[in-house]
């Protein structure tokens, strides 16, 4: 009957009517999300976007493949990309080394003690980054407090080299992506449910048994996504190595800024950015598809 | 500890004190910018030797430095005012909308915080250098703020997932419209997670390297961006000055935002 | 406080779907003025999205609401009038007792005292005076239920919308609450819709019950006709406990004796407590069931027995407290004869 009717031309049930009132809607809710999306759009996808279309041209105008072709032959360009992904690698090492256990610790604690270390663990971030690779220099230089402690305590007769070096770099990253690797697996650690452990240890299992075959792969997930995440932030790092290596490690990002700065080498510039953009997009879709693979195997 | 295993004392204090000395490692450093600051000598030299306040009169009285100091603050302002309502409205925009416009919303607005920032900055040298927006203010600002929208979008996403929107619809139930709502139901509740993603907002500004960097210059000039030049150049004590402000600036914030609300994450 | 002018709301096919998933299907529900009606099913019969729908919370596909002579379907919430009580009453927790009931005046720019005035009179009405002043956070579920209900009516609502108000509260207060809110609208007469899953409650407290299922009204009755006679096997089994026998196999059973069934009936419905271990009396006036006796549990007020009807099926018959003496001469296995009452004998 209602069909009859609306077919008659009539909107008695009102089904226009609604479905425009639901357009409407629709329309609204994306008009509150516009005003962020144009600011992302203006900031980021415009200039992003000029970048890819920059670095398949020269310096006179022509297109050309002369800027990738150049970052893979030329000999500077292959020694960036090694020193990143060595730094890079060595911070995701050092976190994961230091972190898991740290926050396996962390997870075993009441609410509140949980808490301080959490407090601990987050107050950092309202730390500059300068702030921070100023306090390693002071830390580490010749005159630093380590080597003024070491030298006054006659363990070394001269001024170790721990600063403007790669150590101090790793170090100084590790410092900053510490944090950051330790809310995601906490996060995971956290979502563990206690009753798996105690099953062990009504098996029989030892500690240090139960923690390997029952809590760390139930931990895999969290530990995997927070050691991708740092690996890639780590790759576009670029304060930290640059006041850290003292000129003698360079990183894409500051390659990047050098052939913009110092020779004004818009493609290089661009077809490094596009390579590092790559590799990031990359880098998070394997760290999607290795979370869901392991989570999958799991379920099984 | 009662969790099924055997007991062990010793393991257990190790592990007190290798949590502590992580936490030093991760707190502490900062910390030692403080003392420096007092250093009365030219070189970096610990421990500080004569203790003076010379590199703070050296500071206040450069005009460089002020200058710097004023152009971070307004930034830091502006850019607050501008990016919590914009990262706010989309969130509520984005949690109205249907799971799969949501999803592809809240990727385009966390962009910025996932592509490495000196894409961005030099991105934005480039466009900004044909509209003659290099060391503007409003150039400056709109950099941040695309920094920071990503900061408030998840904060304030996560405050309007815990929100009971059954309140909403009460409020629009007995009568209210949707401006009412907002100003006298969902706003008041929601004072916490706003200070925090403003607080962030300002910090991440404040602290911002990269893109004051490349943008920023003459008048607009911020403090990281000399801070950042004088530490790759030659490393004076002015920048501990700098520092220890900078520090006590981050504290005060914090302090003020913790006493007005409460809890702003739950742990 | 009492409503002069209530008005009656028609519901004309309202339908909603999600996908492939179908909330409402074509429903359609005439509530007359000042009628309080439950609308009765199990979770995802679709029952709050009619609610909410007639509310303004959820639009739907396609469908009316009239409301006097108008079709408020499209009207945004806050323009409808209408007074809603949420399940977990959605008071705002940043206001105290009279800033939540003062709410709605507020929005309606209603002079500070007068404001103040009605809300104390609205506390008054749900026993809360001397309330004002509390936390949200202090007062208890049933005290916040009662906020909520203040809330809803001091605005003199033309229709008051309730969903499942009470189902966070215990089994005691609960049952005091149905109370209070019937003998609230005894004095208000307000048009009520009021969903619940609670049979029980809805017996208790309606003039009227939709029970739905899969987004359709199957029936819409008094609670009276709903429990005697059910329109259909989910409406006999959703309220009350009852026996459905296939009309062959029950015609077999009580050997032929069924009288007056209506032409199209497909099964015998009887009630737990219409199988009687004795003949009521009059023995023309009913007809008996054999089976087997499975099983006997007490509960309390009534004894509850497991029986398998020659042929097979196994049924419930349930024996009040006077019959004490009869069961306990029962044995488990032994042969036994059910009587029912044509009275108490339904077709559908």
């Amino acid at each position: 009957m209602a069909i009859a009717a609306e077919a008659a031309g009539r909107d008695l049930y009102n089904r226009a009517g609604l479905a425009r009132d639901a357009r409407l809607d629709l329309f609204l809710s994306m008009a509150f999300t516009l005003p962020g999306l144009a600011v992302v759009a203006i900031c980021v996808v415009i200039p992003c976007g000029w970048l890819f279309y920059l670095s398949a041209f020269g310096p006179d105008g022509n297109p050309t493949w002369d800027n990738y072709r150049r970052v893979f032959t030329g000999g500077g360009y292959l020694r960036v990309f090694l020193t990143t992904f060595q730094v890079s690698l060595a911070t995701v090492a050092a976190c994961v080394i230091t972190g898991v256990p740290f926050a396996t610790f962390i997870n075993k604690l009441r609410q509140e003690q949980a808490r301080l270390f959490l407090a601990a663990i987050l107050l950092p971030f309202w730390t500059s980054l300068l702030v921070r690779a100023y306090a390693w220099l002071v830390l580490l230089g010749r005159n630093g407090v380590v080597n003024t402690f070491l030298l006054s305590l006659g363990v070394t007769s001269d001024p170790l080299p721990l600063g403007y070096n790669q150590f101090a770099t790793i170090l100084g990253m590790t410092h900053i992506m510490l944090p950051v690797f330790l809310l995601p697996v906490l996060g995971a650690m956290r979502e563990i449910d206690r009753t798996y452990m105690q099953a062990a240890a009504g098996f029989g299992a030892g500690r240090a048994f139960a923690y390997r075959t029952v809590f760390l792969p139930l931990a895999l997930p969290g530990i995997t996504a927070g050691a991708i995440l740092v690996f890639v932030m780590s790759l576009g790092f670029y304060v930290t190595p640059a006041i850290l290596g003292g000129g003698n490690v360079q990183v894409i990002s500051m390659r990047i800024a050098r052939s913009l700065t110092n020779f004004s080498n818009w493609g290089a510039a661009s077809a490094l950015g596009v390579l590092l953009l790559v590799a990031t997009g990359l880098l998070f879709a394997v760290s999607y598809g290795l979370r869901h693979m392991i989570l999958s195997r799991q379920r099984r | 500890m009662l969790d099924g295993f055997r007991d062990t004392p010793v393991l257990d204090r190790i592990n007190w004190f290798m949590a502590a000395l992580l936490v030093a490692f991760l707190a502490a450093p900062s910390l030692i910018v403080i003392p420096m600051s007092f250093s009365g000598s030219q070189y970096l030299q610990f421990p500080p030797h004569p203790l003076s306040l010379r590199w703070y009169a050296y500071f206040a009285d450069s005009i460089t430095w002020t200058h710097a100091a004023r152009a971070s603050l307004i930034a830091g302002v502006l850019t607050t005012v501008v990016s919590v309502p914009v990262g706010a409205f989309a969130a509520y925009g984005a949690m109205r909308l249907g799971a799969r416009f949501r999803l592809l919303v809240s990727s385009l607005i966390v962009l910025p915080a996932v592509i490495p920032v000196i894409l961005i900055a030099i991105g934005l040298f480039f466009v900004y250098a044909r509209l003659n927006l290099i060391g503007s203010m409003l150039g400056l600002v709109l950099g941040h703020t695309a920094l920071t929208i990503p900061v408030v979008f998840v904060v304030m996403s996560a405050a309007f997932g815990q929100f009971d929107r059954d309140q909403e619809r009460a409020a629009r139930s007995l009568g209210a419209d949707w401006k009412q709502a907002w100003l006298t139901v969902v706003l008041p509740q929601l004072r916490g997670p706003v200070a925090a993603s403003a607080l962030l907002a300002f910090v991440t500004s404040l602290d911002e390297v990269v893109i004051a960097m490349f943008i920023s210059s003459g008048e607009s000039t911020t403090i990281p961006k000399v801070m950042f030049t004088s530490l790759r150049d030659e490393v004076e004590p002015t920048i501990a000055v700098v520092s220890t402000l900078l520090l006590f600036a981050a504290s005060l914030v914090v302090a003020v935002v913790l006493r007005k609300g409460s809890a702003v994450f739950k742990v | 406080m009492t409503h002069r002018d209530a008005k009656p709301v028609r519901i004309e096919s309202m339908s909603k779907s999600y996908g492939d998933f179908r909330a409402l299907d074509d429903v359609s529900l005439d509530v007359g003025a000042g009628e309080f009606i439950a609308i009765l099913g199990p979770s995802g019969s679709g029952k709050s999205t009619l609610l909410m729908t007639v509310a303004g919370f959820i639009r739907p596909d396609s469908g009316r609401i009239m409301f006097g002579d108008s079709d408020v379907v499209r009207l945004p919430a806050n323009q409808r009038g209408f007074g809603v009580v949420f399940q977990n009453y959605a008071l705002f927790p940043h206001m105290n007792v009279l800033e939540n009931v003062v709410y709605p005046l507020r929005v309606r720019r209603v002079p500070r005292a007068e404001a103040r005035e009605r809300a104390q009179l609205a506390l008054s009405v749900v026993k809360l005076t001397g309330y004002e002043s509390r936390r949200i956070g202090e007062l208890s579920g049933g005290q916040r239920q009662r906020v909520a209900l203040a809330r809803a009516i001091v605005f003199e609502p033309k229709v008051l919308l309730m969903d499942e108000p009470l189902s966070a509260l215990d089994k005691t207060l609960r049952e005091e609450m149905q109370i209070e809110i019937r003998e609230l609208h005894n004095k208000l007469h307000i048009t009520t819709l009021y969903v619940t899953h609670d049979q029980r409650e809805a017996l208790t407290i309606a003039d009227r019950i939709a029970v739905m299922d899969k987004g359709r009204i199957l029936q819409l009755d008094t609670p009276e006709n709903i429990y005697r006679r059910p329109a259909n096997e989910f409406v006999a089994r959703f309220i009350g406990e009852a026996t459905i026998i296939p009309l062959d196999q029950a015609d077999r059973l009580a050997g032929g004796a069924l009288e007056a069934v209506p032409p199209g009936a497909h099964a015998l419905v009887v009630r737990s407590e219409d199988l009687c271990l004795a003949k009521p009396g009059d023995a023309r006036k009913s007809f008996t069931l054999g089976g087997t006796l499975h099983g006997v549990v007490f509960q309390g007020d009534s004894w509850l027995l497991q029986v398998d009807l020659a042929g097979g099926q196994p049924i419930i018959a349930r024996a009040q407290k006077n019959f004490s003496a009869e069961v306990a001469k029962l044995v488990v296995g032994q042969g036994i004869q059910l009587h029912v009452s044509y009275d108490h004998a339904h077709f559908i």
